[in-house]
């Protein structure tokens, strides 16, 4: 039950980024990001999907993907917080992402390498690739942001200013992952704490941006305990399932 | 036994011909996402590698499989197989050419492993330069990116390398 629960979480963060990022799309400030934008989206959806199918699997009662991402409410969700951080400017979408991926990309290379779950490390061998284009992107984003001009460098202050105090929470094992990775189904997060921040210091280095050190931090995503955004991002998202129950394409 | 090869050898022609559905100029053969075709008890079951997570086009890419497989008289299934992972150094020789006839770059070898701002020297498919430059990393589909030639002007869509 415990793997269950941990691979949902995982699952719930992906499908969550995936939608805010989705949200981007028909808005993009140019085409090449309007198309951009719903790749990357897809991608992480994708990922969700297998991680849903797996979760379900694992639970046993019968749930599949439709159930656990639509019929669950806010407080069973159990994202991160970060993830769901509402999308504001490109600065903070950009910041966002290079954020996750920075953690996912070594993430998915230790449960590529480590993990007892066939299921996980064939999930893993694709994400990371993608992780890693992610990071590119939202990188060059970043850089080009942060040493550009007055207005962008501002934004994306701005962004560090809000986005940071969210990313300590990555790094936390809630018991239920505590649990998955002392089985070795997934790898202990707080390893990812030193390939994160070469990369972002990598990044931030060119992008003419102090990295923040210490300062407060806020967490809750793995108890349910969410922004309010997030309500409103689900409503959106399972109104049709819910509205037409078992509806298909 | 011969008989048995000599079936699923038809299978095989059968499902490795269906074209991929947003790069219609190569099979699914040519990009290696059709991994082996097999018959199991008078079922062709057909091993199907998806490319990116995401893909919107694994579904489309399965059901022709089904279609073609179903046509040919065989009774068929999709296994759906994601590890290994797919990558982009199973695109045949001749799906290379395919997709370069076609305007489309073909993966540069290894580029997957580029690291954090490193871009990988892609030629252009019209007049061969190396003269080119990135538009975006994002393209038309998620496997493909926007490149244009600095030497002949051309934007042309080059296959990423994952």
């Amino acid at each position: 039950m415990a793997v269950f629960e941990a691979v949902l979480e995982l699952a719930d963060d992906h499908l969550v980024l995936g939608h805010r990022i989705s949200e981007w799309c028909g808005h993009a400030p140019m085409l090449e990001e309007d198309l951009a934008m719903p790749n990357m989206a897809l991608d992480l959806i994708g990922t969700a999907r297998t991680l849903y199918a797996h979760a379900g699997a694992l639970e046993g009662q019968g749930r599949g993907e439709d159930e656990l991402a639509y019929l669950r409410g806010e407080r069973e969700y159990r994202n991160c917080l970060l993830v769901e951080r509402p999308n504001e400017d490109f600065a903070h979408t950009m910041l966002r992402s290079l954020y996750f991926a920075a953690f996912m990309r070594p993430y998915w290379l230790a449960v590529l390498a480590q993990s007892v779950d066939e299921v996980l490390r064939g999930v893993a061998g694709k994400a990371e690739k993608e992780m890693a284009y992610h990071i590119r992107h939202a990188g060059e984003w970043v850089v080009r942001l942060g040493d550009g001009t007055e207005e962008s460098a501002a934004r994306m202050l701005a962004a560090v200013e809000a986005l940071h105090l969210y990313t300590e929470e990555l790094f936390e094992s809630s018991a239920v992952a505590a649990v998955a990775e002392a089985d070795g189904v997934l790898p202990p997060r707080a390893q990812m704490r030193a390939p994160w921040q070469a990369v972002i210091a990598e990044v931030f280095e060119q992008a003419l941006l102090a990295v923040p050190q210490g300062g407060p931090v806020l967490r809750g995503g793995r108890q349910g305990l969410h922004g309010e955004g997030l309500g409103h991002m689900l409503a959106e998202m399972q109104v049709l399932h819910r509205a037409h129950p078992g509806a298909r394409w | 036994m011969a008989v048995l090869a000599l079936q699923e050898a038809r299978a095989w022609a059968a499902a490795a011909a269906v074209p991929d559905p947003e790069v219609p100029c190569v099979t699914v053969a040519d990009l290696g996402i059709l991994r082996w075709v097999r018959l199991q008890d008078g079922v062709a079951v057909a091993g199907v590698s998806p490319t990116y997570s995401g893909c919107p086009a694994v579904l489309a890419i399965e059901l022709a499989i089904d279609a073609a497989l179903r046509e040919a008289g065989f009774e068929p299934r999709i296994e759906r197989l994601l590890s290994p992972p797919w990558t982009t150094d199973w695109i045949t020789q001749e799906g290379r050419e395919k997709l370069r006839a076609y305007g489309i770059a073909p993966p540069v070898a290894g580029g997957g492993k580029a690291s954090l701002f490193q871009v990988a020297e892609v030629a252009c498919p019209r007049c061969g330069s190396g003269d080119t430059e990135r538009l975006s990393e994002f393209g038309s589909t998620a496997c493909k990116a926007q490149y244009r030639c600095c030497a002949c002007r051309e934007p042309f869509d080059y296959f990423k390398c994952i």
